[in-house]
């Protein structure tokens, strides 16, 4: 069974459709990222799957529970961090914990049992009994996803989690999502940060405008745009691009004297910059072979015409 | 239906409030403050008949201050960014509603008790064998009753606790002049008569006087069936309203 269906997902705001038709399962156990430019419909995708939107039209099935038949068990089994979801600023780290873990019908010692361990983990030690307003945002995002998971959920929920994070914060909080993913639970991501997505997602499904343009692992990804694999050369002075135009040649990208040549076949690219070189007399100091980043499959995908 | 994470979900959200909202400045002054001024605008320098107008003002600070809490937790909740938060939990819009009538209530029932406590000291009252049956009747429905009153005021917020706090001044500094509270229902007539029939805290008046040895207008039963009424509509008013603007301003 699936951890998540989400089944042709449609949800407009007046005239303005921001997610249309959008179906994609989740297996279990899986690193699921939903990956697309602000404003693709990530967030409303996310809204929805969790029960705090209802779809215009379609479905949602959270381990099997349709999420419009039965709300209540479907949320209980989810944990989320949403992407304005703050914690009780007058509370402190370890009340907000305890209470989001009543909230999942835990028994009070399994609640501060809990809540200290994980406190602990987040690198809150210490800190527990302070209301969280005097937090810095890494620091309340931590008690977030501190409250998103007490319940130990089979299934997490996280918008843009990191979104401007001091390093130590985003750190803590992406190994302990990967290795609540090691231990087995299904873990939903959403980002526009490509490298994030690259980095921990089993799968990735891009969106744009409301649409899902590409659904598969990034290596696949990356694949379907090996025509975009490109050879980078660092020459000792600047050449004029027009010196490397060839069959195997498709781009040429020149940053001072760094240049990049897009190319489905590097050895034959390699071949002409070393035949350009002998030529002009040039030396090189650099050079690298590419294979196209998600970025690029990302930015074909996305820049598709209006 | 899953009744337990209902009820489970209905007392975590009353739990919360208490936790959050009992201690907010607004709860303070709209629910102790004020009912403390109005007692002393109300009886100081005006000799009169404390027996004839306690049960009035009883009911006046249950209804303050049981109405006090339900309009600060939405809106608050939507500008400290919690309210989305909630809405992922296992709980729903009626179990938020009834979960925020629930901590309003108990706010209520510990003022309006105090201030009952405190009476039973100035005032001897005469109470009946029947009285002790009603009493507890009128203080939980009467305070379920205007702590609904004050989620529904709060159903239609955005994130601007102020704006809801101004509605909520609209709305219920005018009951308290047409419900019996200054002028006897005794002694009203026609129109204005009418008019006082329309408000709910007209219904705990008469209740209280009559529970306290007054005479009253209204039979007993149907002051607290009224009630009940009224509190069933505002949680279904509520209910309606919620479910309509929950995004509102997230
Ligand atoms: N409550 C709302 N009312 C009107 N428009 C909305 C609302 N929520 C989102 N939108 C619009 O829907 C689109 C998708 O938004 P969102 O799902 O937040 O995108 P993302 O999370 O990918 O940045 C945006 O154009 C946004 O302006
Ligand atoms: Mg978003």
């Amino acid at each position: 069974m699936p951890a998540i269906v989400a089944e042709g997902l449609t949800k407009r705001f007046g005239d303005f459709v921001a997610v249309d038709n959008v179906s994609f399962e989740v297996p279990e156990k899986q690193f699921f990222g939903l990956l697309g430019p602000n404003g693709a419909g990530k967030t409303t995708t996310i809204r929805m799957l969790t029960g705090v939107l209802r779809p215009e039209e379609g479905k949602v099935f959270i381990m099997g529970v349709d999420m419009d038949r039965d709300p209540l068990k479907a949320k209980s089994s989810l944990g989320v961090i949403p992407e304005v979801g703050n914690v009780y600023p007058d509370l402190t780290a370890r009340e907000n914990l305890e209470m989001f873990g009543r909230f999942y019908g835990l028994t009070r010692r399994t609640r501060s049992e809990r809540a200290a361990a994980l406190l602990e983990e987040l690198g809150l030690g210490g800190r527990e009994d302070e209301p969280i307003k005097r937090f810095s945002k890494g620091m309340k995002q931590r008690v977030s996803i501190g409250c998103a998971i007490i319940h130990e959920p089979k299934l997490i929920f996280l918008d843009e989690p990191t979104e401007g994070l001091d390093v130590h914060s985003r750190r803590m909080i992406v190994d302990k999502v990967k290795r609540m993913n090691k231990a087995g639970s299904t873990v939903v991501l959403t980002t526009h940060n490509i490298e994030e997505a690259n980095q921990l997602c089993d799968r990735v499904c891009i969106v744009n405008r409301g649409n899902v343009v590409a659904l598969d692992t990034p290596s696949n990804l990356r694949s379907t745009f090996e025509g975009a694999r490109s050879v980078e050369v660092l020459f000792d002075r600047p050449v004029e691009c027009s010196e490397f135009s060839d069959q195997c040649i498709t781009r040429v990208e020149e940053k001072g004297n760094k240049m990049r040549f897009y190319t489905s076949d590097p050895d034959e690219a390699i071949r002409k910059v070393m035949k350009v070189r002998g030529e002009k007399g040039l030396t090189i100091l650099e050079l690298n072979t590419l294979a196209p980043s998600l970025e690029d499959v990302f930015v074909k995908l996305t820049e598709a015409p209006q | 239906m899953n009744l337990s994470i209902v009820a489970r979900g209905v007392s975590s959200v009353a739990i919360k409030d208490i936790k959050v909202y009992y201690k907010k400045a607004p709860v303070f002054i709209f629910g102790l403050i004020l009912p403390t001024f109005l007692f002393f605008a109300f009886f100081m320098g005006r000799n009169l008949d404390l027996r004839t107008y306690y049960p009035g003002f009883l009911a006046m600070s249950l209804f303050f201050t049981a109405s006090s809490v339900g309009p600060l937790i939405t809106p608050w909740e939507k500008q400290t960014g919690t309210f989305e938060r909630l809405l992922t939990l296992p709980v729903s819009i009626p179990v938020i509603i009834m979960g925020d009538t629930l901590a309003g209530a108990g706010f209520g029932l510990i003022i309006s008790g105090l201030v009952f406590a405190f009476g039973l000291f100035i005032t001897p009252f005469e109470i009946g064998l029947l009285s002790l049956l009603t009493l507890p009747l009128l203080f939980a429905l009467g305070n379920l009753c205007f702590a609904a009153l004050g989620v529904l005021l709060s159903s239609p917020a955005g994130p601007v606790p102020a704006n809801i706090m101004m509605l909520s001044s609209l709305v219920r500094f005018p009951l308290i002049f047409i419900s019996g509270v200054f002028v006897p229902l005794s002694e009203m007539s026609g129109a204005f008569l009418g008019v006082t029939m329309l408000s709910p805290l007209t219904y705990l008046v008469d209740g209280f006087n009559q529970a306290l040895g007054n005479e009253g207008v209204i039979p007993m039963a149907i002051d607290l069936l009224v009630l009940l009424s009224f509190t069933i509509a505002f949680l279904l008013a509520a209910n309606h309203v919620l479910k309509r603007k929950a995004l509102k301003g997230l």
